[in-house]
């Protein structure tokens, strides 16, 4: 019996050594080689992805790695996981680790150029990445122009109940605040239809003037933010909680009675503004300014009022302009997402920002990890992908993921990843340089 | 002229009187000391002063301007710094963040710095960094500066909470009961630690302690606390040999 364990252990360290082997190497690629690695991959599926899948028996390429195929006909499990390895997984590790040195050597030497321009370069290869990934199918896109959405609503929310530890149930409300108001600004001013009547200006302007819409969609969900700021924020406890939940129920019979925006019949002919490429800058854009601002010292003062309000105020903070100040910052985000919810969708009804939309955003936020974007991201792009996973299981679903959240609240109160700051600069750094090759950076 | 000045202050919590007629010069560079048995009120009183509780009667005046009814913020901010009896640290923040955060209210580059990494923003962050590295050279912990503050010790606690309270720039600071749950060792170097705070930064200092030791080596002058009052008040030796004090500590001495 003893020996038995013995043999297993030996064999499981083993294993690990062998893990740790294959490992090793990878250590030493930077985020520009993994990138690179990633549109080999991406090109690759693009040139052989569809014959390859006709081959595996599969009527045409897996648009989620094939998450959906699996639960809906598990004969093609194989398959799917043969189609991955030879697409993704092969080709990504051996470009990655093939091209380690040179693209050690050019993100050291952007890295030494200048650090913003390198982030910059990264940057624009994700997005060439996602851009190619996504021209293989319209559902793809969708599900990754819901993503970038998802991000920009758990990091503005994980602002609120993360940094700053209170417990806020109104974003529902404050996407539907942004939702509407850029719809009714872009459908008002560029569409020609039966509710509002003609357009008033010519349509072409449209795409350049869509940011404002945003940014009014977002200034209208911070005014909603205020209301519910000014009684809540007087003492602390449950108050925010409360009343952010009731806001956010307001919300919805507000835009269910309100006849001039449709009533529960909802909006729709909203213009197909928010291709890939405007989702893709904004959610960056959210990322930069939200994670500027968790790093700053002004933004730690959350942290500062989470763990102790009394302290904070004898450190000269003033506690209530900054839970303010950052309810309405989070507030923003979530109607600017809102906004571009809505030009990805194209319909929006009061009935989209119920309780099952908090439910949604809670737990992409709690499955990420609080206090952290690096977590934010993570959970916004996991919970995305679940829920597509599971939907073959249709309302079981909604059995499913609770039931995941519950093992998670349980094994990992805070979530994946909590309580972890964000360096960019970090990110981009090239992961080894021989010291000939710093030398010549430097030089 | 004082420094800081109480004038009558009363305080009620309900039906209850918890500080009576009380009051306070403090000199600048003074080191002054408010003893008394548990629950005499000396921590009610420094709550009253920084703002935490407003007081039912009476005056506060910070070199001439009162700070009574202000927030606790703005009273910081004016000059009072000051450290807690249990601890109140930030549990999930660094050491270095918590020097940093009592910088506040001197941040110049506002919101927009704070959204968009502005260089003047990297510059201030950067200027707030070197004085918090110095202020933890004074306390003796620089090398902690990258903890997270529930990792350390208790004794280096209790310095994070100096650190801090002194990245404020206070005028004159309330210490409450800065050594207390500290090992001998630990108690002389906290000793050493106030000493040279009132020496090299000339800071005038206000510390509640139950240590007799501290208190009478550190303080210039005494108050004894007794159920919200003061009952005397005078040079550690006066105070040493005051009756009044004796009966409050040991209670009074019985004829047989």
């Amino acid at each position: 019996m003893e020996l038995n364990v013995e043999y297993e252990e030996g064999n499981r360290s083993r294993f690990r050594n062998l893990l740790h082997k294959l490992w090793e190497p990878y250590k030493h690629v930077p985020l520009l080689g993994l990138l690179l690695a990633a549109l080999v991959a991406v090109l690759l599926e693009m040139l052989v992805g569809q014959p390859l899948a006709r081959l595996l028996g599969m009527s045409k390429a897996p648009a989620l790695f094939g998450v959906i195929v699996v639960l809906k006909t598990p004969i093609l499990i194989p398959s799917v996981l043969l189609y991955i390895l030879l697409i993704y997984a092969l080709p990504i590790a051996i470009t990655a680790r093939l091209t380690a040195k040179l693209t050690n050597f050019i993100a050291a030497k952007l890295f030494n150029t200048s650090s913003g321009l390198s982030i910059l370069i990264h940057i624009a290869f994700l997005y060439a990445i996602l851009h190619l990934w996504t021209s293989i199918s319209d559902y793809r896109l969708l599900i990754v122009k819901l993503t970038l959405i998802s991000i920009i609503i758990t990091l503005s929310l994980n602002v609120i109940n993360g940094y700053m530890g209170e417990f806020s149930c109104s974003h529902p409300g404050f996407i539907a605040l942004g939702a509407y108001t850029a719809s009714v600004f872009t459908i008002v001013l560029f569409v020609s239809e039966n509710q509002f009547g003609e357009a008033v200006l010519p349509p072409e302007w449209g795409p350049f003037l869509f940011p404002i819409g945003l940014v009014l969609g977002g200034i209208a969900a911070a005014i909603g933010a205020l209301l519910v700021a000014i009684p809540s924020f007087r003492t602390r406890g449950d108050y925010l909680a409360i009343i952010s939940l009731a806001f956010m129920f307001i919300v919805v019979s507000l835009f269910n009675n309100l006849e001039i925006v449709g009533g529960p019949r909802g909006l729709s002919n909203q213009p197909d503004y928010a291709n890939l490429a405007t989702i893709f800058v904004w959610t960056m854009l959210s990322i930069w300014i939200i994670n500027n601002f968790v790093r700053s010292t002004i933004g730690k003062a959350l942290n500062a009022v989470r763990d102790g309000e009394l302290a904070a105020s004898a450190m000269t903070v003033d506690t209530r302009k900054t839970k303010m100040v950052a309810f309405l910052f989070a507030a923003f985000w979530a109607g600017v997402a809102g906004g571009l919810f809505a030009h990805v969708i194209r319909y929006i009804n009061p009935g989209t920002f119920g309780i099952r939309k908090l439910a949604e955003v809670l737990a992409m936020v709690y499955l990420g990890g609080l206090n952290s974007v690096a977590g934010s991201v993570v959970g916004a792009v996991g919970f995305n992908m679940l829920s597509e996973a599971l939907r073959p299981l249709e309302i079981l679903k909604w059995i499913v993921i609770p039931v995941m959240l519950i093992l998670l609240m349980i094994y990992r109160p805070t979530g994946l990843i909590s309580f972890t700051e964000l360096d960019p600069i970090a990110l981009v750094k090239p992961k080894s340089m021989t010291e000939g090759e710093a030398d010549n950076a430097t030089s | 002229m004082p420094l800081l000045e109480v004038k009558q202050m009363t305080h009620f919590f309900g039906g209850l009187r918890a500080v009576h007629d009380y009051n306070l010069q403090v000199e600048p560079n003074q080191i002054r000391g408010l003893i008394g048995p548990n629950g005499a009120g000396k921590t009610t009183i420094f709550n009253l002063i920084t703002g935490v509780y407003d007081p039912t009667e009476g005056d506060i005046v910070l070199e001439n301007d009162t700070i009574k009814g202000l927030q606790p913020f703005q009273i910081a901010s004016l000059g009072l710094g000051r450290t807690f009896q249990n601890l109140r640290l930030w549990r999930h923040m660094t050491v270095l963040e918590h020097v940093k955060m009592a910088r506040y209210s001197k941040i110049t580059y506002g919101l927009s710095g704070a959204f968009f990494d502005t260089p003047k923003r990297q510059k201030e962050e950067h200027e707030i960094e070197q004085l918090a590295y110095d202020l933890l050279d004074l306390v003796g912990i620089r090398h902690l500066a990258g903890q997270v503050v529930t990792n350390l010790p208790y004794g280096a606690q209790r310095r994070v909470e100096m650190a801090r309270a002194l990245a404020t720039e206070p005028k004159i600071l309330f210490l409450d009961e800065p050594t207390a749950g500290m090992n001998p060792e630990e108690l002389v170097q906290m000793m050493e630690i106030i000493r040279r705070v009132h020496q090299e930064i000339g800071l005038a200092i206000f510390l509640i302690e139950h240590r007799m030791r501290v208190v009478m080596e550190l303080c210039q002058i005494i108050q004894t606390l007794v159920f919200g009052e003061v009952i005397a008040e005078g040079t550690p030796e006066e105070i040493q040999s005051n009756p009044k004090v004796i009966d409050a500590y040991l209670g009074k001495e019985v004829e047989v």
